[in-house]
This record gives C-alpha cells, structure tokens and sequence, in this order.
C-alpha cells in the first residue's frame, strides 16, 4: 500500500489531477455558473478541436517528433472536405473518412522529410505549415464558406435529454474527442506500432539497429497527426457552421502546451494519454474558469501563458529532483554492491 | 568442439585505408573467445563483418555452423544467432525491464501486444543467467551492471549462439566486473560462444579460453589464454615494451602546496587528512562510490565540505565555487570527459582556449586569431597532440588525444595543484602511456597532482604516494616501492 502510494506520487498525472481537482472546487465556490450540466456541456464542447489535437500530438511527441503544422492541415481539409460535402452531399461517415484520409497524406508528408532528408521536424513543421496555409489563403482569397450541408445543423445529439430550457446529450464533438482519445490509447498501450514508437522515441539508435522500420513509423505518426487534424477539423466545422480559412492556424501552440502539461517530454519516449487529457483539461477549465469569473478577455493570454509557465517549471522541478534522488539510490547501489 | 563461425582472408578497406588485411579466426561453440587490440586496429570493423553491418572485400570466406554464406546481412547474422551487445547497450530508457528484454516480440503478427506472454518470456530470460530484476522497472532508473544483465537478456530471448560482448566492463565496479565473468562462464557451459572485446587484460585473462590480438588490421595471432598474462599481450598490441620501475622518490623535502583537515561532508566523504607537496604525484584508489571523485568536487569548490579546512601555502581558503578554485590555481581533469571535459562538437582550438579566453582577449574583449592559432600550437606541440587541423572538431579524435586536449585546456592556466580523475579511462596503452610520461614531466616542473584511479597498476607505477580510500576514509597510505599490485590491491578491497 505505502509501495502503491510510494508509485503514485512520483508520477506526474497525479499531481496535475489533484491540481485540476484543485482548480475545479476553486471554481466551483467562487463561480456559481461553473459547477453545471450546462458548463460542462459547453466545455466539452467548446474545446473539442484543441482536445482532438493532443491526442493526435502526444502520439508525435512520444516517438521523439514535433509537428506545428496540424492547424494549416486542419484548415485545409476543412475548406476541402465541406466543399465536397456540399458539393456531392455525403454523409458523416464518408465525410469524416475523406477528411481523415486527406489530413493523413499531408501528414506524411512531414515524415517524408523528417526521415529522409533528416532535418528536424520542428524545421519542417514549421515549412509545411506556412505552404500548407499559404496555398489555402492564395487558393480561397481567404473568402468564408458559409454554406454548409443540412445535416449540419442537426448534427447528431444521442441520450438527449431535456434540463430547464435547453437540451443535453452526446453530440458530435464528444464523440470525435472521446473516439480519438480512445483510439491512441489504444494505438499507444495495445499495439506492436504503439510500442514501436514509444522505443523509437526512447532510443532512436538502439531502434535503428534492431531493424525498426524508422520510416514507416514516422509515417504512421505523422500520418496519425494528420487524421487526427482532419478529424478535429470536421468538429470545429460542424460547431460553427461555416469555414473560415485564417481562424485555426495560431492554436497549435496551445496544443502543444497543453501536451507538454501533461508529462510528455519533448525529448521522446514519454508521455501518457492520461496525462494529456489531464494537461489539455487544465488549461481548459483554466480559460474556462476565468470567463466565467468575470476576468476582462485581454488578460486571458497572459493569465494563461503565465500558468502554463508556473506548471512546466514545476514538473520540470520535481523532475530534476526524482533525479536526483535516484542518483543517489543508485550510488548507494552501487557502493553497496563494492562493500 | 564444433566450430561455429570460421573466417578466412576477411579485409576491409575504406577510402584508401585498410582496416583490416587478411584476417582468419575461428570461434568455437561454448568458447570464450576474447578480441584484443588498441583502438584503430580493427576490432569494431571484424565485429561489424560477424554481425552483417558491413561486407568484406572480395575474396572472403564466412563459415556459420558449417554453412558458408555468402553475403551476411545484419538479418541473416540474427537468424544464425549472432548477437552484438554495444557498448552504450542499445537499450530504451524510457521502457520497463520486461519490454526492453522482450521488444522482439513487438515485432510481426498479430499487431496487438500480449503482455502476459511478454512478461513470461522476459522472465525465463532472467531466470536463465538466475538473476532476478523487477520486471516493471523503468530502465532508465537501473544501474549500469543492471543494465547491462537486461541487454545480455533481450540477446538470450533472441536465442543467441554467439554472443559478441564490445567492452562490456569499462563502466562496472570491481565486484559487478565478477559478477559478469561469472554469468560469461554460466553461458559458457550452456553452449553460447562469447566474444568478449576488452581494453581491460587482466579481465580478458580471467575469462577467456583463447585470445585473437589485432594490430593495425592484421591478425597477431590467437593464443591459447592460459599461456599469456597481460605484459605479453600488451607487448602483442602495440609490438612494444613497457617497463616502469618503482625507484624511491623523496620528495618530503618539497613545500607542502595544498593541505587539507579532518575535511567532511555527510555521506561522501569523513575526516580526509592528506598533503600534497610541489612536483608530488599523489594517487588516490579506492572502490567507485569510496568517496574519490566527491572529494576531488570539494578540492575544485564544486561542492563545499561541512567540516575541515583546506590550506594552500598553509594558508586556509574558502572555495566558494570552481571560479575561485580555478583561480587559486586548483584544476580538475574529469573523469567523464566526453560530456564534462570537452564541447565534443566544437573545433580543437577552442577547446584548448576556453581556459584563458580572458586572458588572450585583447581590445573589445575579442581574441584575435594570431594569438588564438599561436597559443593552441603552443599546446598542441607541448603535448603532441595528433591533429591534421586544429579547427576540426575534438569528436574526431581518439580517446587518447580527446584526453590531451582536456589536459592542455587546463594547463593553459598553469595551474599548481593538478587534480587527475581516471585520467585514462577509455584511452588504449600506447596513448597511456604518452599521458603519464605529460603527467610526470609536469610533476618535475613542480605542478602537484593528485591522480584519481581505480586501476592499481596506474597509481602504482605512477606516482610518489598512494592513499586508499574506503566507505569515505582514507584507509590507508602506501610507498609504491615498498607495496605490489596484490597487496594495494587487497587494501582497496579490505
């Protein structure tokens, strides 16, 4: 039991937890509005497309890659996919399919250049970012889609049911966001892939020289980012009801914060679907938090970046000093052993 | 006995350079086959030919279990049975002891992960060389020897037939060194081949059935391992002799430079009492975790002593940090130079210069390039440092000059106290041997140095004084002239 305790406490997932939980009761007491079926509908809700995000980035992250450029695909498959829709007039499933699909192909082609031209995947993010979104705004002028298929405006609400004048249930948003925490849970703990590129991301010579196909996992990776982007982009799509090419791009770094939160290291090897949703559920109730307390929009950046700042600094503290402390088990291992 | 692997006429040439000419061995199944040689004689190439890596020129001939192959590749050397154990050990630091020993079976169908049948494969590993880890453990958090009994593991679970083992002791303490021998005699009797590559002889000597020496790519000979000690095979590699005598020194007539008393601090070290005279080569051995390196930290002011004083020129200094230390003239050779000594990827020059960077630095604090080439040719004539360029990085040079170059950064400073941690860990006898002749030069330009050691032949053959330190204690203080390795030995072991 103490050993248990012992286990727990030096993992990071628990202190974000008790520090949410912290920040929830905070909330709760201070802003009535806070603690409800409503808020937490809208919360869900609302930052579904960030929330979508991390579970596509923690994947990156982990096998030792970084990607920025997942709003400019988002963007992108979200002008093309509704232009299809409307066009062709499909249904979700085929509509998340394409979306997913095309978020994939531009996905790897990150990986392409992160393996085969070995240059670092910040450096190429960062490029195919600024293409990916200069193409769209040259292509559209910028211009909005304001029409959107009908089945939009019904989106899907499963389990509905009624509480005062509005109605509650499982919407679209929530299930993207559930469905994709899921699927890399279970990429990430289940897989022969998802172990692949937890030890690519650990050691990527040792990797290397046990004969793991690095390009084929980096294409699953940053492929994975991209569907998980096409994805993310549907549900943003469907909660505003139209297409604004220039509103996504500029989220990615609040994705990767959100991540980086949550215990992942941007060295590779480590990182945990619990922690990211922890890590993105923080900076979220936070924003939220802070809202409906009443505090004037312009001070949410700083508030934010600043909290973001106290958290890593603080996981980073309490990191150095676990190291420490097996250091020096370890000596007195090691002494122990000599004596 | 029943070969296993059989080479003839293995050469390998790269650019104009051969690595190896002509090379035949033979490796017996269940023996200990040991491969020794100085750095650039061959070794890691021969290693890289048995393990599919790299081709051999035409003309070769490769023999596994009665099979000659034609082109080996890395896969089909796995298949045979052929597992190479690195020196950094390959292994996934952020990955449990269970999934690092059995990460093969990560590989093929089905795709889903089946940890129960993980666990139970990598714990029949363990219990094959009886050893039990704790299956759930990060590897990251393990000892290196630890390390070391899971990568030795995952080559087990891989159904090894010949292990090849690259310097498997060069960062074990003397007891895990044992422990190792005795689990390379345990695989041994179950059948395995085991090629064990070692800068180390004495270890080589205590495991091996035979011994393969290589000197600049050409094969010296195989020796049966029962007829050779490590004078003979030291003579075999580098084709010459060395002979160090053991003339008394007196040196008690010198000024005393630094001094330290009844000097403490909780759990590294506890009441040190020594001095160190002009020109006196001081060693100082003891076991990894006695206390050495901790208070070599305090002598550089890394780290501040709880109780005790130390006196330079009996007078009592405060070493706030390694600045004041530095300038009081103290400098300290780390023993890990690789990632504290050196900016691996940064020229030779600067290297050599960011000690007296303030001092060369002229009108708006630049250093102009004349003084800046004139001072390191300076160094690097004084200590014969093997350079083509003096702007190529330090990377590219062997241990033995990546040392001399830790070394000339330091003596830039004209220090008075030199303070030596395993000065040639990682660095092969000739190059040795080249820095204790640096090392004793310096000595009689009056420089005091305390050399750091756990091998007993170097501070043995190589210093005025011996002081042994054990569970943080100075033990006992020994006259090389009036002791042998067997009897400094047994006092570092008490």
């Amino acid at each position: 039991m103490h050993e248990m305790l012992k286990r727990l406490r030096s993992k990071n997932e628990f202190w974000l937890a008790i520090v949410l939980l912290g920040l929830v009761v905070f909330f709760s007491f201070t802003a009535p509005a806070f603690f409800t079926i409503g808020n937490l509908n809208d919360l869900l809700t609302q930052n579904a497309f960030t929330g979508i995000l991390c579970a596509g980035l923690i994947v990156v992250l982990i096998a030792g890659g970084i990607d920025i450029s997942f709003t400019a695909t988002a963007s992108v498959v979200q002008y093309a996919a509704v232009t299809l829709a409307n066009m062709y007039g499909m249904n979700w499933i085929i509509l998340l399919v394409i979306a997913g699909g095309l978020g994939a192909i531009m996905g790897t082609i990150n990986a392409f250049f992160v393996v085969k031209f070995r240059i670092h995947s910040i450096i190429v993010s960062i490029a195919t970012l600024n293409i990916f979104y200069g193409l769209l705004i040259f292509i559209t002028s910028g211009n909005y889609i304001t029409t959107v298929p009908d089945y939009f405006y019904d989106g899907i609400n499963w389990l509905e049911f009624q509480l005062g004048r509005r109605s509650y249930g499982i919407n679209l948003q929530m299930v993207l966001l559930f469905g994709s925490f899921i699927l890399t849970a279970f990429i990430l703990k289940a897989t022969n892939i998802g172990r692949q590129i937890y030890a690519m991301g650990g050691n990527p010579d040792a990797a290397r020289r046990l004969g793991f196909s690095i390009f084929r996992l980096n294409l699953f990776v940053y492929g994975y980012m991209g569907f998980i982007a096409g994805i993310a982009s549907i549900a943003h799509a469907q909660l505003q009801l139209n297409v604004t090419p220039t509103v996504l791009v500029g989220r990615e770094l609040t994705v990767l914060a959100a991540v980086v939160l949550g215990g992942a290291s941007l060295m590779g090897g480590v990182g945990t679907v619990l922690g990211t949703i922890l890590g993105v559920s923080f900076l979220c109730v936070l924003q939220n938090g802070l809202i409906i307390l009443g505090l004037p929009a312009r001070w949410e950046g700083a508030v934010t970046g600043l909290v973001i700042l106290i958290a890593v600094a603080a996981s980073a503290l309490e990191g150095s000093r676990q190291m420490n402390m097996r250091r020096a088990s370890r000596k007195g291992q090691e002494a122990g052993a000599a004596a | 006995m029943t070969a296993f692997l059989k080479l003839y006429a293995i050469s390998r040439r790269f650019g104009g350079v051969t690595a190896l000419s002509n090379v035949d061995m033979t490796l017996e199944a269940g023996e200990v086959h040991c491969l020794v040689g100085e750095n650039g004689s061959g070794k890691s190439t021969l290693i890289k030919i048995i393990s599919g890596v790299q081709t051999p020129e035409p003309g070769a001939q490769i023999i596994i279990a009665g099979r000659d192959v034609a082109r080996l590749t890395p896969q089909e050397s796995t298949r045979f049975g052929i597992q190479v154990i690195y020196q950094d050990l390959s292994l996934f630091p952020n990955l449990t002891v269970a999934e690092n020993i059995a990460i093969n079976s990560h590989f093929g169908r089905p795709h889903l992960v089946r940890w129960a049948e993980l666990r139970k494969s990598a714990e029949e590993a363990l219990g094959k060389i009886g050893v039990t880890l704790d299956l759930d453990a990060v590897v990251g958090n393990l000892t290196i020897a630890n390390r070391q009994l899971v990568a030795i593991c995952r080559a087990l679970t891989a159904d090894a037939k010949l292990l090849i083992m690259d310097e498997p002791t060069a960062s074990l303490t003397r007891t895990e060194v044992n422990r190792l021998l005795d689990l390379v005699r345990a695989l041994k009797a179950q059948g395995i081949c085991i090629m064990f590559v070692s800068h180390r002889l004495d270890e080589v000597l205590e495991v091996a059935d035979r011994v393969t020496v290589l000197r600049d790519g050409n094969k010296v000979g195989t020796y049966s391992a029962g007829e050779m000690n490590d004078k003979k095979l030291a003579v075999l590699m580098t084709g010459k002799q060395f002979t160090y005598d053991l003339r008394e020194i007196d040196i008690s007539c010198r000024p005393v430079v630094l001094s330290v008393e009844g000097l403490t601090r909780q759990g590294e070290y506890d009441n040190i009492d020594f001095e160190l005279r002009e020109g006196e080569i001081l060693g100082l051995t003891g076991l990894l975790g006695s206390g050495r390196t901790e208070l070599a930290l305090t002598l550089f002011g890394i780290t501040r002593p709880e109780r005790g004083k130390i006196f330079l020129d009996a007078a009592p200094i405060t070493l706030r940090s390694n600045q004041d230390a530095i300038n009081a003239g103290i400098v300290y050779v780390s023993e890990d130079r690789l990632t504290l000594g050196l900016v691996l990827d940064q020229p030779i020059s600067s290297n050599t210069i960011v000690t007296v960077l303030q001092h060369l630095a002229g009108r708006l604090n630049l250093v102009p390039s004349l003084i800046r080439r004139d001072t390191v040719d300076r160094w690097v004539k004084e200590l014969s440092i093997k350079v083509s360029n003096i702007e190529s990085a330090v990377r590219t040079l062997s241990g033995g000059n990546q040392q001399r170059v830790v070394l000339a950064k330091w003596l830039a400073r004209k220090p008075r106290v030199l303070i030596l941690d395993s000065p040639t860990v990682g660095v092969d006898i000739m190059a040795k041997d080249g820095i204790y002749e640096i090392v004793k030069s310096l000595a009689a330009e009056g420089v005091a140095i305390l050399m750091i050691s756990d091998e007993i032949p170097e501070v043995l053959y190589h210093s005025h004084r011996i002081l042994v330190m054990r569970e943080g204690r100075l033990s006992s203080e020994h006259r090389p002239h009036e002791t042998d390795e067997h009897r400094l030995m047994a006092a570092v072991n008490a």
